[in-house]
């Protein structure tokens, strides 16, 4: 019989943790074929963070670290900078990357560390039970902002591919969102894209991956997704922010 | 040479290849010795956005399977705590070393043993321990780094050179061993540097979800710190021998000690002194032997008698411990250790 759908080599048997509608499920999937496809499992050496994505080590089968809450991207520049012929990712959630990572994040970003990030963009943060990430939106309920977040007292949304976008340092940034098919195989694109980016040598990618999170939300996993195109796309575009991937020389 | 830079060439002749820092001072000789250095000879020097960044990194390339270290003072030495934590709880080596100054809070920039707490009791959170080496000068420095790097790749424990301001700037003479040949570093099966295909993915990883399994994995963490208390404690003995009073003293003030133990001995006062080399492993045998023949013992220190608890401890409190100490930045002078084991002794001579 022939073999139309299966499990991509890069993930390995462990049934994961994510629950029922989470879409982290699906960008573990996009990443672990673009790694299957690029033919790159053996060289890589993937990061997880402290988040829901925090067993990631468990789940795919290529070499893994578990990084400190935030710290993901300091302990793959320690990795790639050892190992320059190796492949290096990180995989982390808005919490993660935009609150109590940010300076490791915008400084990898910045000395153009031949890394990628996958970001999880899900406006929440999931594992400690939904309380407001750095990318809640405006009037967004959340456990710590129950009224909705007020933008006067607890200031604004932080928008990781705009403000990278202005650093010199980093090659490739892209926000896709993972809400239909058409968008997962943009995402899909996008992961691809960022991962030949380091291959080639050519510096720092990341894709913000603009994602569900239904448990904290409190919404079906449909109404989630519709949630995420009425309200998170608006606010957060989808679309390439940086591409120097012509202009840069190879590392 | 200067004791800041004599720790980087040591630290390249052992076969360091990666160093991430932030600046502080007084090490900062050191970052910018590994700057100039390191890109020579194919290694990475990286100045890294902060401490906490710069133990990350460290504590990438050591799961990476790299030699590497990461040095700083004090104040920089609070801020690598939580990635200190993650190495001893995911068994990665490296080396960090603190050039200590006066504390709290931003302190000052005059030398200090005032992290003496920090390094042996709490260099983060959780159950685990750090190797903490405690040199004298600059050439003891130089020999405790390759040493420091091989015990920290053998059992995969973190290791500390708790130096101080003193030492980093002190100028003498040193041997540096080094060798045109690459030093051959131990096999690291663990290491996640890539499965290459050929086998099953290396996880390093500090998290363990279920309580039983996180206590199995810190009681063989706690195994292995025994086989190392028996065997990797060091620790030096000086006219211990017929002593009726012991000074306990580490570090740089462990010279200023003995300068006032030769002048004691002049005196004609029965005076020794011992001088931890591992402050993590404690030499707790070496003091409880010179206790038997001790009548009282007197801790040494730059800081407010951070290790008097330890000497207390390791002799049972069987004899009484004094303590003299100078804080702030303040060295104290052998006179000033001399009239304290005058009074030590009882006015003896
Ligand atoms: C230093 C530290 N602070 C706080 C926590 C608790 N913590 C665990 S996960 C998390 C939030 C993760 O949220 P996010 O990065 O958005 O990822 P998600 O769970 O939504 O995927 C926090 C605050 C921690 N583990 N370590
Ligand atoms: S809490 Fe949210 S982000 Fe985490 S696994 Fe569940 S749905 Fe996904």
């Amino acid at each position: 019989m022939a073999v139309v759908f299966k499990k991509p080599n890069a993930l390995t048997d462990k049934p994961t943790h994510y629950c029922p509608g989470c879409t982290h499920g699906i960008v573990h999937r996009l990443v672990a074929e673009c790694i299957d496809e690029l033919g790159i499992e053996g060289k890589a050496i993937g990061v997880a963070p402290v988040g829901c994505a925090v067993m990631a080590y468990d789940y795919f089968s290529c070499d893994m670290i578990q990084a400190p809450h935030g710290r993901a991207p300091a302990i793959a520049t320690g990795v790639k900078r050892s190992l320059p012929d190796s492949f290096v990712f990180t995989y982390q959630g808005d919490g993660d990357l935009a609150a109590i990572g940010t300076a490791e994040t915008i400084h990898a970003a910045a000395r153009g560390e031949n890394i990628t990030i996958i970001f999880i963009n899900n406006a929440i943060y999931g594992m400690t039970g939904g309380q407001m990430a750095p990318t809640t939106l405006p009037s967004q309920v959340t456990q710590t902002s129950p009224y909705g977040r007020n933008v006067n007292e607890v200031g604004y949304p932080i928008k990781m591919c705009e403000m990278l976008s202005t650093l010199d340092g980093a090659t490739y940034l892209e926000r896709v969102s993972v809400d239909c098919v058409k968008n997962v195989n943009a995402t899909k694109r996008a992961i691809k894209k960022a991962f030949q980016t380091q291959i080639d040598g050519k510096g720092f990618s990341l894709v913000e991956v603009i994602s569900t999170c239904p448990t904290n939300w409190g919404l079906s996993p449909n109404a989630a997704l519709d949630w995420l195109r009425d309200n998170m796309i608006p606010y957060y575009p989808l679309g390439v922010y940086k591409d120097s991937t012509s202009d840069k020389e190879e590392k | 040479m200067k004791g800041n830079e004599a720790l980087a060439e040591a630290a390249i002749q052992a076969g360091c290849t990666r160093f991430f820092g932030y600046p502080i001072t007084p090490q900062t000789e050191l970052a910018a010795y590994m700057a100039k250095r390191l890109p020579k000879i194919g290694g990475v020097f990286l100045q890294a956005e902060s401490e906490v960044s710069a133990i990350n990194m460290l504590q990438g390339a050591g799961a990476a399977g790299v030699r590497a270290m990461t040095s700083s003072s004090s104040p920089g030495i609070s801020l690598k705590a939580e990635g200190i934590s993650y190495m001893a709880g995911a068994d990665v080596p490296g080396l960090i070393i603190n050039v200590q100054r006066g504390g709290p809070g931003l302190g000052g920039i005059q030398p200090s043993q005032a992290d003496y707490w920090q390094a042996t009791k709490a260099p983060g959170h959780g159950d685990f321990h750090i190797l903490v080496f405690a040199p004298n000068s600059v050439q003891e420095m130089v020999d405790l780094v390759s040493h420091a790097f091989d015990l920290s790749d053998n059992y995969r424990v973190p290791a500390m050179i708790l130096a101080d301001g003193l030492l980093g700037q002190m100028m003498e003479p040193v041997e540096i061993k080094s060798s045109d040949e690459k030093v051959e570093l131990p096999k690291k099966q663990w290491a996640t540097c890539g499965h290459n295909n050929e086998r099953e993915h290396n996880i390093v990883n500090s998290l363990f979800l279920q309580a039983n399994e996180l206590e199995r994995v810190v009681r063989e963490r706690f195994e292995r710190y025994k086989v190392i208390e028996e065997n990797e404690t060091m620790c030096e003995k000086y006219m211990t021998d017929d002593a009726d009073y012991i000074v306990v003293a580490f570090g740089a003030t462990a010279r200023v000690a003995k300068a006032a133990v030769k002048d004691a001995r002049a005196k004609g006062i029965k005076i020794g002194l011992v001088r931890p080399i591992t402050l993590w492993p404690f030499p707790k045998e070496e003091l409880k032997e010179v206790a038997v023949n001790a009548k009282s013992f007197l801790c040494v220190e730059m800081n407010m008698g951070q290790m008097v608890e330890d000497v207390k401890l390791a002799i049972d409190c069987s004899r009484p411990v004094e303590f003299f100490g100078r804080t702030g930045g303040v060295i104290p002078t052998p006179a000033e250790v001399l009239e304290q084991i005058v009074k030590l002794s009882g006015g003896e001579q």
